[in-house]
């Protein structure tokens, strides 16, 4: 019979904090600035310098470690790592391994099956390295990104396809958004994966694995787990041993292959950094950032389908982004219409994003003067046209809305002698519309209403004209037809 | 003179702080015994001129504005070569200053130069240095002791009136015993390491060298203190010494120190020693130290591990020595090290790398670091019954150049009265308590307890107000 394979695979991801200075120094950690204009002589391990322990690095590391429902320790070390590389200023990272902040974990993923819980083994705190830039047969060395804080998040090898595996990278990249610790753009690096994977028979013991590198999407993790998963499966079929070894992805060509084996594996020497002091963690400090942790996406969801009657569909868009939420939640209170605050977001605003390019963390607009809109919209005092004319006016140039509408002529006209002047008019001019319609062409009323909106230069209210316009047909209808038969 | 003397007839307008420093430059500059390695004249004279203009506006800067000090050159200072007398760092030139350097300017006190020293100071004698050994001035066929030995020789030769030093396994002490001069080998902590070149970063440091207890407390006053900079630094206020009494100190003395392999004059010496305690209303008991043959295997494995991570940053890729003719990446690092390094420093990377690798850590490094602890412990229990441990510093007073250099394991087993003050972060003073039939000086330490250091000042004080050791100078030009 032949053998039923399964795969076996754990993660581990690099998160690329957002503290505005770096874990060991202050220097600054923007991306993309000039080589070297954010490196100091910490950072730079001029022989001489200590690092000094960004607090806030702790921080974010518990905020994660609460999130992914993990043990905080009360007291962490930090340890060295030693391998020589260029881009490793001191010739070791700074980095956690027999005492890291965080262990013990899980985070329950929307995995194609149902929800799985995703065990966590660990996360620690470390320093990211600095960047070679390889220029004309010469390599530069730009360390502004030496030092800046990584957690590096290690699942349990839990996970057991590759749709497992991107919705736990999904949910941990949601999480990351939620807490405001990481900004998560794979482009930039500040959110990396290594894939560990190994093969077995169904219910056997753990295979030999591979670590796979490199990779920069979710889809080329997809993609790399079902490249090695199908390799490993090949050599095994064929009688086979898996070679434990590091493996490198080349997203061009769709396939990896091997940087190192086992047997040329780097010792790191780990020992305790003897420049920086154990880190304690007491109940309060645990508590105050406790207190910081942001309702999370999913709680979000139920709460908008369950309080606010929104669809899921709705409540998904809503919490896709925790920036997007804020603005959603501060606009239905303040408007007093999470419904038409929805439809406002999803449609409109999502509209004028995807237009102007503009991220969910960068946006920025007036929730009062959209609430304005939204008040005068469904006390029918504009209508949507208008309504949406002004919220792009509010979004692309941050316009006063009232004075919008005011110089444009937008609010409608209330005054009904002056429709049914206009509609009349109209009703006399077209004859040949108003017999279409009587034939059976209701679909023609739409021109009529376009040619009374006309003559107040689109600020009436259609429904008003509709009905208006209705009434007067059926009114002359039953007149002529009077006359007709007299 | 002494330095605050010196300082006190600078500040009282007796003395110009410019000629003193031209003076001592010009003394420095005609050495023959190898203490200095730098000497950037026109900084430091203009250095004194500034401090002199400070003087005569009336600013009070410390008890030793003015004074001249020679610096080890582990200790970076900004602008000035700091080359850890290795061909390494041969022409580094620090951009930034070590803290310890910000606060002697502060304290209006002038760097005249960078001294000798055994490279990265790995080494018991300055003989390790890639600019050649430290003479002692007291007789200039042997040794300064190490690795201090620049700092030490300097202030016994009257090149300089202080001197800074680092101390990592008895760096400060042995060669301040070996010339015959007073220095204090503070608490773990009590003063910053912010810019001193790591050797083994959990036992280095930086303290002080002088002619007498009164000069070398007056100067750890300046440089102690915390600094945000490094966080294993204390986080109180800097020393400030008072007028403690020592005369009823108990004072324990560790028998089995006391053997056939210490020098039988340096026994005699450091009984003397007791004795002129004692006069001064002292109790001395005599105690068996527990864990002395763990003392140096504990101390080479962790400093030696430390070293080799501390000292894995010189690739020859950012600073320092690079070999020209390297043409590949790996090639820059081999021939680089290879060339750069000298034969004591590689011993140590390769030891201390060796303990640290995987199937080995266990074995060694983690077996170090629970000796480690047990020494701790055992201090605690020792301070618990003594206020001060008195003790020899090295088992023989300053041997010929030469004599020992190919012969590490007699170097390393020298270190066993003093590294395990080390390993426990605990202050030292050494001070000067005789001679032997050669006419070479003969030192002691007073071991205290974490932060003691005003009771190890007081005792000293105490010791150095009944004897004259520490006045008696080695036939040099004189001022």
């Amino acid at each position: 019979m032949k053998t039923k394979w399964e795969t076996v695979i754990g993660l581990e991801v690099h998160a690329e904090l957002s503290t505005a200075t770096k874990i060991f120094c202050a220097c600054v950690t923007r991306f993309g600035a000039p080589p070297n204009t954010q490196s100091c002589p910490v950072c730079s391990g001029m022989p001489g310098t200590l690092p000094v322990f960004n607090r806030v690095v702790a921080e974010y590391a518990m905020k994660l470690g609460l999130a992914l429902k993990c043990n905080i320790a009360d007291r962490c070390k930090f340890d060295r790592k030693n391998y020589t590389y260029p881009d490793l200023p001191k010739s070791y990272q700074v980095s956690q391994l027999y005492a890291p902040i965080c262990t013990h974990g899980s985070l329950e993923v929307d995995a194609p099956g149902g929800t799985k819980s995703i065990g966590i083994h660990q996360i620690h705190m470390e320093e990211d390295a600095g960047k070679l830039i390889h220029d004309g047969g010469h390599t530069f060395m730009d360390f502004n990104r030496c030092g800046v804080p990584l957690l590096e998040i290690v699942s349990k090898p839990d996970m057991r396809s590759a749709d497992e595996a991107v919705a736990y990278l999904e949910k941990l990249r949601e999480t990351l958004l939620y807490l405001e610790i990481c900004d998560c753009k794979m482009q930039e690096g500040s959110l990396r994966a290594d894939v560990n994977l190994s093969i077995r028979p169904v219910g056997g013991p753990l295979g030999i694995r591979t670590e796979t590198k490199n990779l920069n999407s979710f889809k080329a993790i997809a993609r790399a787990i079902q490249f090695e998963t199908a390799r490993q499966i090949e050599i095994l079929e064929a009688g086979g041993v898996v070679t434990q070894e590091t493996r490198r992805w080349d997203d061009d060509q769709g396939e990896s292959y091997s940087m190192r084996t086992k047997e040329d594996a780097q010792d790191y020497r780990y020992f305790p950094e003897p420049d920086l002091l154990p880190i304690h963690i007491d109940t309060a400090w645990l508590a105050r950032i406790r207190e910081t942790l942001p309702e999370m996406a999913h709680k979000k969801r139920a709460r908008y389908i369950r309080d606010l009657t929104l669809s899921p569909a709705d409540a998904a868009v809503l919490t896709g982004h925790i920036k997007i939420s804020f603005f959603f939640e501060t606009l239905a209170k303040k408007s007093g219409h999470p419904k038409e605050a929805a439809n406002l977001i999803i449609g409109e605003i999502t509209r004028l994003m995807n237009k102007t390019g503009i991220l969910p963390e960068n946006l920025d607009i007036d929730t009062d003067k959209l609430t304005t809109l939204i008040t005068l919209v469904l006390g029918n005092k504009i209508n949507r046209n208008a309504y949406k004319d002004a919220t792009e006016a509010v979004f692309l140039h941050d316009a006063d809305p009232e004075t919008y509408i005011r110089e444009r002529g937008l609010l409608m006209v209330s005054d009904n002698a002056a429709i049914e002047a206009a509609v009349d008019a109209v009703l006399a001019t077209n004859p040949d519309a108003v017999a279409s319609y009587r034939a059976g062409k209701e679909k023609i009323i739409g021109f009529l209403i376009g040619q009374v909106m006309k003559k107040f230069s689109g600020a009436g209210s259609p429904d008003l004209i509709k009905e208006l316009l209705i009434q007067r047909i059926n009114e002359t209808q039953f007149i002529q037809h009077e006359n007709g038969n007299g | 003179m002494g330095a605050l003397e010196l300082s006190a007839q600078i500040q009282a307008g007796k003395i110009g702080a410019v000629e003193t420093v031209a003076k001592y430059i010009r003394i420095a500059k005609n050495s023959r015994l190898n203490t200095f390695l730098a000497i950037p004249e026109e900084r430091v004279l203009a250095r004194a001129k500034e401090v002199q203009d400070k003087i005569d506006a009336g600013i009070t800067l410390s008890p030793l504005a003015g004074v001249p000090v020679a610096v080890k050159d582990n200790i970076s200072t900004e602008g000035t070569e700091t080359t850890c007398a290795s061909r390494m760092l041969e022409g580094y030139v620090p951009v930034f200053n070590a803290t310890v350097i910000d606060k002697l300017e502060q304290a209006g006190m002038v760097v005249i130069g960078k001294v000798n020293m055994d490279e990265f100071a790995m080494g018991g004698s300055s003989e390790t240095g890639y600019f050649g050994a430290v003479r002692n001035p007291w007789d200039a066929t042997r040794v300064a002791g190490g690795s201090s030995g620049g700092s030490a020789a300097a202030v016994a030769a009257m090149e300089a009136p202080m001197a800074l030093g680092s101390d990592t396994g008895g760096s400060i002490r042995q060669p301040c015993a070996f010339c015959g001069v007073t220095g204090i080998k503070p608490t773990y902590g009590s003063v910053s390491r912010y810019g001193l070149i790591a050797y083994a970063s959990s036992m280095d440091q930086i303290g002080v060298i002088g002619t007498d207890i009164n000069d070398c407390a007056a100067l750890l006053e300046i440089i102690s203190g915390p600094d945000t900079r490094d966080s294993t630094c204390v986080t109180d206020a800097p020393f400030a010494f008072g007028k403690e009494n020592a005369a009823k100190i108990k004072i324990g003395l560790p028998r089995n120190y006391f053997n056939d392999s210490i020098d039988p004059e340096i026994i005699r010496a450091i009984f003397m020693a007791v004795k002129v305690f004692e006069d001064a209303g002292a109790v001395v008991e005599e105690f068996q130290m527990p864990l002395v043959d763990y003392i140096v295997p504990a101390y080479y494995a962790l400093s030696s591990a430390e070293a080799s991570s501390n000292l894995a940053r010189f690739d020859g890729l950012k600073y320092g020595h690079r070999a020209t003719e390297a043409k590949s990446l790996s090639d820059v690092y081999t021939l680089s090290r290879s060339q750069g390094f000298g034969m004591e420093v590689k011993r140590r990377i390769i030891l201390g790398s060796f303990v640290l690798s995987s199937g080995y850590y266990d074995a060694y490094y983690r077996k170090a670091l629970e000796i480690r602890g047990m020494i701790k412990e055992a201090y605690n229990q020792l301070f618990a019954r003594y206020d001060v441990i008195l003790a020899p510093v090295a088992p023989t007073t300053a041997y010929k150049l030469g004599e020992n250099i190919t012969d590490p394991m007699k170097m390393y087993m020298a270190d066993v009265y003093t590294a395990s003050v080390n390993l426990a972060g605990l202050p030292a003073v050494a001070l000067p308590c005789g001679f032997d039939a050669q006419g070479l000086p003969i030192g002691m330490q007073l071991i205290g307890d974490a932060f003691s250091e005003p009771l190890l000042v007081a005792a000293a004080r105490k010791y150095q107000a009944c004897t004259d050791y520490h006045t008696r100078k080695p036939g040099v030009p004189n001022l």
